[in-house]
């Protein structure tokens, strides 16, 4: 089987294809022959991982709290809902009289759950964002993280409205700063709680726990050390694992009855955390409340096997599905000499010369994929993410919805299928087709592919017989596809 | 210039002779228009691609035809016999509806017609097809659009609006005219041409994409096999396909029978470009050309009484060689047909001053030779059914076109 034809990439491409969301028409002339200052200097504009709703442009956005609070409001509205319609469905029952009855007026329009809402709002800003942005480095390492620690708004309600917060307040702050930063924030926010089920988890010695016959749920813990930090077969053992949920008991959310604090807001509940001290990995934490759990966090963080898991998938992301063991390594050096300072591995990813020399042999990922449509043709609804979700869900890659906690994959076979190929063209022409002003596609491949154009996509797209044509050509393409 | 087609059919010779007289009665003062109770309606089809005239309208009378279009030039004869049109001309037999319409006198075909763009790039010749310009790179606004632009104001055409079927508006109805955009709901799928060519580009730069989307398209191939065998299938694919061409014109002729509906429309299918397998009775143009003779009769139907004051006009931006080529189609050429239908056309006839094929007689040794130019049917439509002045369409329709005079007595 032949392989693609990239074996010298043009390292424009590179910069936009491995590193980047995509050339945007005119991008590829600020590169200026400096594709690696190009992206270092992303990397350097300030609050360039943000999106904040001071932002005019991202103002309908809200923080977890207001929106889990949101859907907490709504969930209490439909309960009693299904309680009024219950009680109507048995005439005669006391209770009929006794639920207050809204009658809802015929024929109004349905309105979407306010966590629809929310979620398409944030939607709706990321694929913004992922346009406006120069190179979209740094908006991929957004989405490299969002998937290393991703949750599901497929899980209830409270993640479907907190999801998008999620990333804002736990990833895209840290994504240029430090690893240990980032996951203490993940494992306090209470999408990823709710996600992997830590805010039922109680102590078996808690308080709480001897009250109420419940008890430990090792999901989180097990996760955290699996996926999250040290990586699968990296040495810890079921008792680690039972331990650490032990240690992460008491973490939780505050409920809709404020008892606890804010609701919707992280809090440590000390009565359903397990009290003594703990072995994690060999050392001692001693009991100290919710900072058990923190200095643990801060501990496997700096774990060289964490070290080691992160470079694996650093380098899977953007050298290649199976990246050199010396690129991993060195990178895995990066990380413990830093103290996981993600800016230095950041700019340890550009600085590789295998970054410039592995061929693009990877297939950009649905959202990558979609983004570089985006940025090469024109942003779509300015207000409408449907029809980009629509797309990403087509493609297998529902957003902030990953098949389980170990998020979705991140080799190009998992997005080269048939099936999928057959997408990636039905979406390609659709995209053409509602460009309103294409110009000419070849002066377009030229802005996009420049001068890595192989001669038969040349070739194509000047045979194309329409500018829709040419242009779904161009999306297609292998320079296209490939990162 | 124009009209004359060199075909030994003195009746129709007689017709297109008094044509010129007809003419000087539709300049007869808009008034009378009114009084008729006319309310004229103009659909421009756009065929993307490059339109094989040869094989949609054959001159199966030119004893040089035959041989050049080889395997797919149409005939009187055989089990796919073409339509004959007159002695000279034949339709493709996947058309009896214009077929039908022709010998009601409510289509005609002006052959051997080309704007005045000479080379044989699609997207300059579409630019210069659409935008109404001489040359390529105007690409801002379209003539049908600057039609609307200048009709008199206050003009009740002019109030209505254009129409712009499909997901995208097509060059040729864009520009500061209000134009209405609709589009089926359907998603559109691809093209099978387009398809192809993704493919043939994966087979030569990345086998990997190219077994995975082959396998894809076998996929989806065998899935609408299986939907057909349970006889539950909807018609698939996009605008592009037979029923996709069927299922725009159909909710165009919709809007556009609404009292207060635009009277003026554009729509463009894709797929026409057929360098490989072209067929000719039967085969791949073929369907394409039964999509659009659906399109033909979803209008006719769906306009109703509107249809008799209707004129379709389906133009392409060039033609293609009179050879076949190596892979049984044709490549981009210069000559080919405007097909023209609805009630309003003065039809029953094939307007041409026929070049012929032999080599000398084609354009640069390969192409039907055009002898009327496109410009010259639109304007002529143009004219007769929104009254715009020969002077208004040579500079502001058509900008420096003046010597392209409108064709005369199109509209009967």
């Amino acid at each position: 089987m032949a392989i693609p034809a990239f074996n010298s990439p043009d390292p424009a491409l590179v910069a936009f294809n491995r590193f980047g969301l995509g050339a945007r028409p005119g991008d590829r002339d600020s590169i200026a022959g400096d594709p690696r200052g190009y992206l270092k200097a992303e990397l350097r504009q300030a609050d360039i991982a943000m999106i904040s709703p001071d932002d005019p442009a991202y103002a309908n956005l809200q923080g977890s709290t207001p929106a889990i609070q949101a859907s907490m409001a709504a969930n209490f509205q439909r309960k009693l809902e299904r309680e009024r319609m219950a009680a109507v469905a048995q005439p005669g029952a006391a209770s009929a009289q006794a639920v207050p009855t809204q009658p809802v007026p015929a024929g109004k329009p349905s309105v979407p759950p306010v966590e629809v809402v929310l979620f398409r709002a944030e939607a709706q800003a990321r694929f913004d964002k992922a346009v406006r942005v120069k190179a979209g480095f740094v908006e991929r390492l957004v989405c490299f993280w969002s998937n290393h620690f991703c949750v599901s708004v497929a899980k209830d309600t409270v993640v479907r409205a907190s999801a998008g917060a999620f990333e804002r307040e736990a990833i895209r702050p840290f994504v240029l700063g430090r690893f240990a930063d980032m996951l203490l924030a993940v494992e306090h926010h209470p999408a990823m709680l709710f996600y992997l089920d830590n805010q039922q988890s109680i102590g078996p010695e808690s308080r709480a726990g001897k009250n109420r016959k419940r008890g430990l749920n090792e999901n989180l813990a097990r996760e955290i050390l699996e996926l999250h930090t040290l990586g699968v077969g990296s040495g810890y053992t079921q008792a680690d694992v039972t331990s650490f949920a032990r240690i992460l008991t008491g973490w939780t959310m505050a409920g809709r009855d404020g008892r606890l604090g804010e609701p919707g807001n992280f809090v440590f509940n000390a009565n359903a955390h397990e009290p003594g001290d703990a072995v994690l990995l060999g050392k001692t934490y001693p009991a100290c409340g919710m900072g058990q759990a923190e200095a643990a966090l801060n501990d496997i963080a700096r774990h060289p096997a964490t070290a080691l898991h992160i470079a694996t998938k650093l380098a899977r992301h953007f050298i290649a599905d199976t990246p050199p063991a010396a690129t991993v390594a060195r990178l895995a050096k990066v990380f413990a000499k830093t103290d996981g300072n993600l800016r230095a591995l950041a700019v340890a990813l550009i600085d590789m010369p295998e970054a410039w020399s592995t061929p693009l042999m990877k297939i950009r990922s649905p959202f990558d994929y979609i983004a570089a449509i985006r940025r090469a043709a024109g942003p779509g609804s300015a207000n409408d993410p449907g029809q980009s979700l629509g797309w990403l869900n087509a493609l297998g890659e529902p957003l902030w919805q990953p098949p389980g906690p170990n998020g979705f994959s991140d080799g190009a076979d998992g997005w080269t299928s048939a099936e999928g190929m057959k997408i990636r063209l039905d979406i390609a022409w659709q995209a053409a087709r509602q460009v309103k002003d294409i110009g000419n596609p070849n002066d377009m491949l030229e802005a996009l592919i420049g001068p890595a154009a192989s001669p038969e996509t040349r070739q194509a797209i000047a045979h194309a017989e329409s500018k829709q044509q040419g242009l779904a050509l161009l999306l297609m393409a292998p320079e296209f596809q490939r990162r | 210039m124009s009209l004359l087609c060199e075909v030994p059919d003195p009746s129709r010779r007689a017709v297109l002779m008094t044509g010129g007289a007809l003419f000087a009665w539709a300049y007869m003062p808009r008034l009378a228009r009114a009084a008729d109770n006319r309310d004229p309606r103009l659909i421009v089809i756009v065929l993307r691609g490059a339109l094989d005239g040869l094989s949609a309208v054959g001159p199966v009378g030119d004893p040089d035809y035959a041989g050049l279009h080889g395997d797919i030039a149409l005939s009187l004869t055989g089990p796919h016999a073409a339509l004959p049109l007159d002695g000279f001309f034949a339709l493709n037999p996947s058309m009896p509806v214009f077929a039908r319409l022709f010998k009601n006198s409510q289509a005609a075909v002006v052959h051997a017609a080309a704007t005045g763009y000479r080379d044989r790039s699609h997207f300059d010749g579409q630019d210069v097809l659409e935008s109404g310009f001489a040359g390529p790179g105007h690409v801002a606004t379209g003539w049908l659009n600057r039609a609307l632009e200048n009709l008199p104001s206050g003009d009740r055409v002019a109030t209505l609006g254009g129409l712009a079927v499909g997901p995208s508006t097509p060059l040729v109805i864009r520009g500061a005219a209000p134009v209405l955009g609709w589009a089926p709901q359907s998603l559109p799928a691809p093209s099978d041409g387009f398809a192809a060519r993704v493919l043939d580009l994966y087979q030569h730069r990345d086998t990997v994409l190219a077994v995975a989307l082959q396998k894809g398209l076998d996929a989806d191939r065998m899935a609408l096999d299986d939907q057909m065998g349970a006889k539950a299938m909807k018609p698939k694919g996009g605008p592009d396909s037979a029923a996709g061409m069927r299922q725009a014109a159909q909710g165009a002729a919709k809007l556009m029978a609404a009292d207060d509906g635009p009277r003026i429309a554009a729509l463009a299918f894709d797929g026409w470009d057929t360098h490989v397998n072209e067929g000719g009775a039967t085969g791949r143009l073929a369907t394409l050309l039964g999509g659009l003779d659906g399109a033909f009769e979803e209008f006719e139907k769906g306009l109703g009484e509107r249809w008799k004051d209707t004129a379709i006009v389906v133009i392409t931006e060039f033609g293609r060689t009179a050879q076949i080529n190596g892979t049984v189609g044709t490549d981009h050429g210069t000559g080919t047909v405007v097909l023209l239908a609805g009630g309003a056309i003065k039809g029953g006839r094939v307007i041409a001053d026929w070049p012929g094929l032999k080599p000398a007689q084609l354009y640069e040794q390969r192409d039907l030779a055009p002898t009327s130019d496109v410009r010259a049917v639109l304007k002529g439509l143009l004219a007769d059914q929104f009254g715009l002045s020969a002077g208004t369409l040579g500079d502001k329709v058509f900008p420096e076109s003046a010597a392209v005079k409108p064709m005369q007595g199109l509209v009967a």
